[in-house]
Formats: C-alpha cells, sequence, structure tokens
C-alpha cells in the first residue's frame, strides 16, 4: 500500500529556543510516513517528541521555540515557509492533530457539537444543516453511544474515554492526509486505551491517513506501530520497522529504553520476612453524600455515591500489596481513608494495632507519622518556596525532634535515597523529576514510618527512571523493613514491585491474593480484562522476541 | 438552578436582618441621648422630649424594634428629620440619575476594557501590551474629578460637542438625558476600565496557556475565534465578578463624579444625609446597599452559571 511520495517529509529539521543565547533542541531530525502508515516516535520526556510534532503543525509556542533550519513537507507543500494564513487552511484539513489530555483539550463552555462544527464552518461551505449530518456522521464512525444526546453535551459531562473519541472524530472530520497523535492513549485506562488504539487502527485503514503516533510507552509502540523512530535529546537515535527494531536493537541508548520497560510476568514471591502485622483495613467504606436539593429534607433520602465499599486487607512489615484498577475504581479514595486525609463512613483502620478509624484530630496526631505518603506528580508535592532540608525536617520537628538532629538526619536520608548531601540546601525546581520523586520518599521516610502509601508515585516518570525509583524502594523495604501499600493503574509495575495484589472494580475489591497468582492466573473477569487490554502483551521485552 | 436561587433568596433573609439590626442600635448606640442629638444644641427639653416619643425611644428596645421592621416591611423609611419629607420618596428621586450613570459607565467600562484586556494578552509584551498597561496605571492614579474636569475642558468647553453638567430624566427626551450621561459615565469608568483591563489580561493569559487553545488552533481557526469564542468566555468568570462588585459600588457612592458634573444621585444624598446626621435617610440608605449587595452577588453567581455549563447549583 506504500506509494513513493511520503505524506509527511521532514528533512534536517533544527529547532531552537528564542532569545540571545538560544539552545538546540531539535539537532536535524528526519523522517518520513507514507499513506497508510503509522510512525512512531518514541522517548522519554525532554527527548524532542512534542516538538517535532508541533513544528509540523505550526504550533510552536511564537515566544519560546522556533525552527531554523530543516524542511517540512506535506504532500509536497513547505510548511516551514507557508504564511501563517496558509497554515490556518492547513490545520484541521489536511493535517489534524489530537493530544495526550482528553480532560482539557476540549474547550469546557462550548457543546461537543459547536466544537466538531466550527471546524466545518470554517474550512468548508457546507450549510448548518449539512454541518449537523457531517458532524453527527462523524460520531457515529467513532462509535460513540447516543450521538444525539453527545452532540449536545459538554465535554465535563463525558468520560476521558468518550472525549478522546471526540477527539478523533474533529481530527478526521475532513478525512486530512495526515493525523498527528501526540500521547492518545497516556491519559487513559488501560481497557479504554486498548478501544482508542483500535479505533484509530480502524480508521487509519479505512481513509488511508498517515499517523504521527508519540509515546512513550513501549507497549502501545507494540500495538500500534509500523515503523519506529527512537528519540533521545533532539535526535533520532534509531529507525526501523517495528518488529526489526524491537526484536533487533543496535544502538546502546535504544537497548537500555526496552531493558527498563518492566515484565507482565510477575517476580517470584519473596519469602515472608516479618509477621508484624502493621496494617490492617476491615470492612472499610467511603460514602459522598448526595447532592443537596430545595426541600431534599422531605421525602425517601436518596442514595450517594459508595465510593469504597466494604473493603477489608492486612499488610505485613517489609511486605508490598498493590492496589490496582482503572481511575475511578476507588483505589485513591481507599489510599485516603487509609491516611486518614478524608473520613472514612464506617470501617476499621488498625496502625500497628490502634484502631485510627475515628480518632478526632487530635487523638489522631501520634498515629500520622507511623504511615506516610509519596505522591505522584514529584512537579508539585513539594513546596517549591522551601528547601530540601526544611521541607525533609519540617515533619519530625513537628513531632518534637530538635533541628539539629532532624537535620542530621535529612542528610543520612538522602545518601538513603541516592542523592548528594548537598542537595540539603537546594529547592526542589533544582531536581529532575525522578530525583524529586527520590526526595519526596526521603520525605516520607523522615518520619520513620511504619508503612508508606504510595499513590501512582511512579506513573509521571519515564521507564528508566521508573525503574530506579522503584530498585529504590525495594532497597529500602529490604533496608528498613518498611510496609508499601502501592497504588498503581500499571500492571507492568504492580507485577515488578508488589507481594500482593488486590484489584478493584467501582469501590469493591474483586480479587485479591498474592501478585504470582492474581496476575498470573486470574479468577475473575474483570481481572482477566485488564490483563487483556494491558499493551504490548504480545511482546516479551526483556527476550527481545513475541511472546511464546 | 431554580432551587439555588430560592436557597440564595432565603438564605438573604438572616443577612438583611442583621443589617438592620445593625441599622437599628446605630442610632440607639450613638453617644449621648439619641434625641438630643437629633434636637440639636438649640432645643428645648420638651422639644427633645418630644422628638424622643416622636420616635418611640421612650419605648423598651425590643418593641422599638419591632415596630421600625414592620414599618419598614410597609415601605416606610420614616420622615426626613432635616426636609420633613418622606425618606423612601427623596430615594426614589435619585435613584434614576444614579442607576442611569452606573449602567452607562459599566457599558463603557465593558466595550472599552475586556477588547484593550483581550488584545494586550494575546500581543503579551508588544508595544500595544505596554501601552495598555501603562494607560491603566494612569486610570488608577489620576484622581476621578481630575479626570472629570479634563474631560469638561476638551469636550464641553474646546469642542462643545457635550454639556458641561446637569442631569436631565429619561422621560424628557433620550437626547438630551444621554447627552449628559456621556461625560459623567466616562469619568467614573475610568478606573474600572484601568481595572478591568487588567483583570481580563491575567485572566486570558492564563487561558490561553489551556490545551483547549492549542486544540482550536490546530483546528485551524482564525486568531478573532480563538480569543473571543474559546478563550475570553473561559476568561470570563473574574470577570464577571469585578464588573457585578464595581456596579454595586458605582451605586453606593459615586459623590465624587456626582459633584463634578452636578448631577442630583444618591451619592451626593448620602453625604448630605451623613453631615446633617439625618438618621433615618443614613438607615434607609444603609439598607439599601446591602440589599443591592446581596442582590448583585445573587446575579453574579447565576451568571457564573450562565458563562460555564459546568457550574450547576
Amino acid at each position: 500500500m506504500r506509494n513513493d511520495t511520503p505524506v509527511l517529509h521532514v528533512e534536517s529539521l533544527v529547532v531552537e529556543t528564542t532569545g540571545t543565547s538560544p539552545r538546540t533542541i531539535l539537532k536535524g531530525v528526519s523522517f518520513e510516513i507514507h499513506a497508510g502508515e503509522t510512525l512512531c516516535l518514541v522517548g522519554e520526556s525532554g527527548s524532542g517528541k512534542s516538538v517535532s510534532s508541533l513544528a509540523t503543525m505550526g504550533l510552536l509556542p511564537p515566544r519560546s521555540l522556533r525552527a531554523t533550519g530543516g524542511r517540512i513537507t506535506l504532500d509536497g507543500e513547505s510548511l516551514l515557509e507557508a504564511s501563517a494564513k496558509r497554515l490556518s487552511a492547513l490545520r484541521g484539513s489536511r493535517m489534524a492533530m489530537i493530544f495526550q489530555e482528553p480532560m482539557t483539550a476540549l474547550n469546557p463552555v462550548l457543546s461537543v457539537g459547536q466544537q466538531l462544527d466550527e471546524v466545518l464552518a470554517c474550512h468548508t461551505q457546507a450549510t448548518r444543516a449539512e454541518r449537523r449530518t457531517q458532524v453527527l456522521e462523524a460520531l457515529e464512525q467513532v462509535h460513540l453511544p447516543d450521538i444525539q444526546r453527545v452532540y449536545q453535551s459538554f465535554p465535563h459531562q463525558l468520560s476521558g474515554g468518550q472525549r478522546q473519541r471526540i477527539m478523533i472524530a474533529m481530527a478526521l472530520l475532513l478525512k486530512p492526509r495526515l493525523l498527528i497523535a501526540d500521547e492518545p492513549t497516556t491519559a487513559l485506562d488501560v481497557t479504554t486505551q486498548h478501544q482508542i488504539l483500535a479505533l484509530i487502527r480502524e480508521l487509519q485503514e479505512k481513509h488511508g491517513t498517515a499517523v504521527l503516533f508519540i509515546t512513550h510507552d513501549m507497549g502501545v509502540v507494540v500495538d500500534i506501530a509500523d515503523r519506529v523512530c527512537v528519540m533521545n535529546t533532539g535526535e533520532i537515535v534509531e529507525q526501523g520497522p517495528v518488529r526489526e527494531l524491537l526484536g533487533a536493537p543496535q544502538e546502546a541508548y535504544t537497548q537500555r529504553l526496552l531493558a527498563a520497560v518492566p515484565s507482565l510476568t510477575p517476580r517470584p514471591t519473596r519469602p515472608v520476612t516479618s509477621q508484624r502485622q502493621v496494617l490492617s483495613v476491615s470492612e472499610l467504606e467511603k460514602e459522598y453524600a448526595p447532592p443537596r436539593r430545595l426541600l431534599g429534607f422531605i421525602g425517601k433520602k436518596r442514595a450517594g455515591t459508595r465510593a469504597v465499599d466494604k473493603a477489608s486487607f492486612t499488610l505485613q512489615a517489609g511486605r508490598t500489596l498493590g492496589i490496582v484498577g482503572e481511575s475511578g475504581s476507588g483505589k485513591s479514595t481507599l489510599a485516603r481513608c487509609v491516611m486518614r486525609l478524608i473520613d472514612p463512613t464506617s470501617g476499621t483502620i488498625r496502625v500497628d494495632g490502634n484502631n485510627i478509624a475515628e480518632l478526632q484530630q487530635r487523638s489522631l496526631k501520634p498515629h500520622r507519622g507511623r504511615i506516610q505518603m509519596v505522591f505522584q506528580d514529584p512537579y508539585r508535592s513539594l513546596n517549591p518556596r522551601l528547601t530540601i532540608g526544611q521541607s525533609l525536617i519540617e515533619g519530625p520537628m513537628n513531632y518534637g525532634t530538635s533541628r539539629a538532629v532532624a537535620m542530621a538526619r535529612a542528610k543520612e536520608l538522602l545518601q538513603l535515597v541516592g542523592l548528594p548531601s548537598d542537595a540539603i540546601e537546594r529547592f526542589p525546581h533544582q531536581f529532575s523529576g525522578g530525583q524529586r520523586q527520590r526526595i519526596a520518599i526521603a520525605r516520607a521516610l523522615a518520619m520513620e514510618p511504619d508503612v508508606i502509601v504510595a499513590d501512582e508515585a511512579v506513573s509521571a516518570l519515564d521507564v528508566s527512571v521508573q525503574a530506579q525509583v522503584l530498585a529504590l524502594l525495594d532497597d529500602i523495604q529490604q533496608r528498613l523493613g518498611v510496609a508499601v501499600l502501592f497504588i498503581t493503574h500499571d500492571l507492568r509495575v504492580a507485577a515488578q514491585i508488589c507481594d500482593d495484589v488486590l484489584v478493584m472494580q467501582r469501590g469493591r475489591i474483586v480479587e485479591y491474593g498474592p501478585a504470582e497468582e492474581v496476575l498470573g492466573n486470574p479468577q475473575d473477569s474483570y481481572t482477566r480484562q485488564l490483563i487483556d487490554a494491558a499493551p504490548g502483551r504480545t511482546w516479551d521485552f526483556a527476550a527481545c522476541a513475541p511472546v511464546a | 438552578m431554580f432551587a439555588y436561587f430560592v436557597r440564595r433568596l432565603l438564605a438573604a433573609i438572616p443577612v438583611m436582618l442583621v443589617v438592620a439590626l445593625a441599622v437599628f442600635l446605630l442610632l440607639r448606640l450613638a453617644p449621648g441621648d439619641p434625641a438630643a442629638i437629633i434636637a440639636g444644641d438649640t432645643a428645648s427639653a420638651a422639644q427633645i422630649e418630644s422628638i424622643r416619643v416622636a420616635l418611640g425611644l421612650d419605648q423598651p428596645l425590643h418593641t422599638q424594634f419591632y415596630l421600625w421592621i414592620s414599618r419598614l416591611l410597609q415601605g416606610d423609611f420614616g420622615t426626613s428629620l432635616i426636609s420633613q419629607t418622606s425618606v423612601m420618596g427623596m430615594i426614589t428621586q435619585r435613584l434614576e440619575p444614579t442607576i442611569s450613570l452606573a449602567l452607562a459607565a459599566i457599558v463603557f467600562t465593558v466595550l472599552i476594557a475586556v477588547p484593550l484586556g483581550v488584545i494586550a494578552a494575546w500581543r503579551q509584551g508588544s508595544f500595544i501590551d505596554n501601552l495598555v498597561m501603562s494607560v491603566s496605571v494612569v486610570g488608577f492614579s489620576v484622581p476621578v474629578f481630575v479626570i472629570g474636569y479634563l474631560l469638561i475642558q476638551v469636550f464641553a468647553i474646546e469642542l462643545r460637542w457635550l454639556p458641561v453638567q446637569g442631569y436631565r430624566h429619561l422621560a424628557d427626551g433620550f437626547g438630551e438625558f444621554a447627552s449628559r450621561l456621556v461625560l459623567p459615565a466616562l469619568t467614573l469608568s475610568s478606573v474600572y476600565i484601568a481595572l478591568i483591563a487588567r483583570m481580563t489580561r491575567a485572566s486570558m493569559l492564563e487561558v490561553l496557556k489551556e490545551d483547549y487553545i492549542r486544540t482550536a488552533r490546530a483546528k485551524g481557526l482564525g486568531e478573532r475565534l480563538v480569543l473571543f469564542r474559546h478563550a475570553l468566555r473561559n476568561a470570563g468568570v473574574p470577570i464577571l465578578t469585578v464588573i457585578g462588585t464595581g456596579f454595586a459600588l458605582m451605586v453606593s457612592g459615586v459623590v465624587v463624579t456626582e459633584s463634578v458634573f452636578n448631577i442630583p444621585g444618591l451619592g451626593r444624598l448620602i453625604v448630605d444625609a451623613v453631615l446633617a446626621r439625618d438618621y433615618p435617610v443614613i438607615q434607609a440608605l444603609i439598607l439599601l446597599t446591602a440589599g443591592l449587595y446581596v442582590i448583585i452577588n445573587l446575579l453574579i453567581d447565576l451568571s457564573y452559571a450562565l458563562t460555564d455549563p459546568r457550574i450547576r447549583y
């Protein structure tokens, strides 16, 4: 199906920052995509994947980045020399783009119908009625249910998966020659991701669209790519057909990247080292009250939303319990209840034998130190105005440790998490995402807790950094015997770090047991569905070969 | 939404009651005998006593409050101590000039400030942005009466386009009414133009960073649509808040502008009443202003729901 002229041809593209001392962001990037073909750009954050796509669309932020060299041609037409008006005309009609975050990519104050309609209104002469018909057809093509209702809806009334379908419908309305998809499934649950990838494939086959697919997830690459370009620090390190590149990576960087992908096969069960039960939760429930109505106190009481429904589990010192599930399954609510960041409706939470479920703020304080949390986003969980040292000593000092002692301990902790001791004087913005997550772990450890709750603690990190942070958690657990409650949506990560796994769906625990059994031989149909939807499960990254 | 509206109106009742109580006590807690204060320095003991009886001050406090409130509910705000006319009548007379002036000023503000703010944000750091920002500093810092006299000098005295001052009722013809409103409304709006242009710019700068703006550009929309259809409505909530509060401020205190342009509005009534210690008038004006704020706040909250479909009450 490949013909000779590529739909998109990028040749030696150079992008620099604006300003007096420009930095080079893209150092001569070249690739091409033919009709009906999917090219995956893979690489870690900062490698220049998104900049390449934004340069193609002519959407580089004009105040900070500009293309200073090379050529981009779309069907033979040079884009870097095109006028702003011409680029506007091409965007949406000949080349279209879908973005990572379906939650924020649609305008919250305009209805879905309006947002699709304006694409046609600005690129075609169609009448209002014709446009409406076309929009409804497009919504049908992306398999949205009840399209009349969706047409009238506002984005916040739809789920993430539905919004991404709308983005795809919008991008493909005018049957563009090129579709750029920038991490389109990263923010979605695995089962939704699976459906969206299938949808992109289906529509691509139907219309012969060339797809530039940007992702950091090697699993997704396996499922969607025809060819792959590996990028690192603004350069293309290696490119080739997907099977060849994954099967026999030539460059050291590619090899390292592939080796860091966690395997879906659970690691062998570790021997139980301690019988001390540090956390035990039983029959925990959290119900959110229904919205208030006028005269709501009269008549039948409306049911609230049950975010966590009778959850029970136990955790021994030195063990890791994974809580997996899709968004909205209640896993974060459960963690927040256990931390007593929100109040559970009923049930007990025993930390080191003491029930903390119903304690008031004051009597809760002595127990707070026993259980500490590491959050998802290391860029926002550290106070930007405090030095690392101040962040680390704040907790212990609140519990009466003297400043000098707390500071000495903070230095030890930084060493423990693999950071130089001079880090103590510095501020969070001077560190990378991985380093910040190490700091967040050190901050949690400063309280000498029995339990660390890690809520998607490695989800925002690149795979190679993710592997390092997971290894660090493992190492700390060996040395200090701390128990970890590890919340994740990523089954690969769960398989590599957890001793036990608890699968949640709509607030209920559907399966709970040793990781080897739950992930290796799932009993519940929902668990099976999750595992089947995990991207790239047909490929064994460690062996560089398809799964036998 | 309707239920919310009703709930908010009901919630306004205790607020107004507390205000009424405060206003009521204002007179009773004033140092000395209120009747003596009201009667003035030269009054005889008999005169003071008659005032006391007229005000019902010889009754116990709760009876006084009850009587006062029940009269209020019938629309009887009492009689001015100075002019001996009904307070209600004095206020309604002054209402039209003030409301017209405030409305005109708000219209000018929105028409001038919002586009300026949008353009400044769109071309952040450019000449036009710097110009808008510096002019708004001038708008903040030059006293209102200076702007008023400057406008009179230029448009009324030199160019003779508009009358110098005065007020005509709308009933006397729209042309006369409007021509006398332009200069005071522009004067009054100067501070708000500066404020709202800055607010709009700041709010737009936030919104222009959002993903959906990038989506709108990726669709191939022109800049005008991106700015006004996609960005401005999202930037609207803080702007609406300032516009609403601005309107309330204009109605309750535009003394300087009214004085410069010799407009018989509420602002001057307030000043005159305070200077003359005309307590019934002061009480009525405080109640009126409080009620106005309650209503405007409610309208602002309802307008949020109209601009942003995610807000549901």
